[in-house]
């Protein structure tokens, strides 16, 4: 079954988004801190981009680089990182105005709820990234009446 | 594409960050009240009162009106559909990436047990 994901504005400069995982922690941990797992899920196919390399040096002070086919690159440093429970990382292609984000992961018999909590330098900043969302949610949409067309076609043959 | 006008957005996200402001909202969703009435209320000072009324003012969440010595505050004129437009944008595109992380983790659990069972084999 499917969990819900949902998703609360903190404050003018923070969002925090939730949702439970039917797994240990220690599992979806590695999901995201292995850069072979992390870039199957962290683009999901149905935005219609492509990440050409993945490079994550997950350990506190390390460095992490993702590389899109359309030229765009995002970078930055992960300032804390502990093992199944916490990860902090700065987001710093926008220049100085580094936006940081922090996963956790908390289990409770043998599910994981996962908190991320995206804090931005400022509201302008906050106001940009959910442009880019919105521009994201239209792509899933196309690609999701074109999945829904594929899935038709493919189970009548 | 629908137009959202960010100033608005940014306005009434700040107003709604405060517990207080939230609580009266919905005091005033339910009837309209004085200023004083929501002093009372909220166990506030006037004053303090009047500040956060003047903010959810500005954010077009609530409108006042002064007749004679009272001022009567009421919800209104803008309402929340921009507001709820932007968190659900927002929503589906983590819900969309969280589909994809579901299946990488399914995999590794049945990854997991399939080594657990050649290991004990």
């Amino acid at each position: 079954m499917k969990n819900r994901t949902t998703v609360e504005r903190k404050s003018e400069r923070e969002t925090v988004v939730t949702r439970t995982f039917n797994a240990p922690a220690r599992i979806v941990f590695e999901a995201w801190t292995k850069p072979e797992l992390f870039k199957k899920w962290w683009v999901p196919k149905s935005m219609g981009m492509t990440l050409v390399s993945c490079e994550m040096d997950v350990r506190t002070g390390g460095t992490y680089r993702l590389v899109f086919g359309q030229g765009m690159a995002f970078f930055g440093r992960y300032t804390e990182v502990t093992p199944h429970s916490r990860l902090v990382w700065t987001n710093e292609e926008g220049g100085d105005d580094a936006s940081v984000t922090t996963v956790t992961f908390e289990e409770k018999e043998g599910k994981t709820l996962l908190v991320v909590s995206e804090l931005y330098p400022s509201k302008e900043a906050l106001d940009a990234a959910g442009g880019a969302a919105e521009a994201l949610v239209e792509t899933f949409q196309q690609l999701d009446e074109l999945l829904v067309t594929l899935g038709a076609s493919a189970g009548r043959a | 594409m629908v137009q959202y006008s960010n100033a608005g957005l940014d306005a009434s996200f700040a107003a709604l960050s405060d517990a207080t402001r939230r609580g009266v909202l919905e005091q005033l969703g339910r009837a309209e009240a004085s200023i004083t009435d929501l002093a009372e209320k909220f166990n506030m000072t006037l004053t303090g009162m009047k500040k956060h009324v003047g903010v959810l003012e500005r954010a077009g969440l609530v409108s006042t009106e002064k007749v004679g010595r009272v001022r009567t505050c009421k919800i209104g004129p803008r309402r929340l559909e921009e507001e709820m437009a932007w968190l659900e944008r927002y929503r589906q595109l983590w819900d969309a990436r969280f589909d994809e992380l579901d299946r990488v983790v399914e995999e590794l659990k049945r990854k997991e047990q399939v080594d657990g069972r050649k290991k004990r084999e």
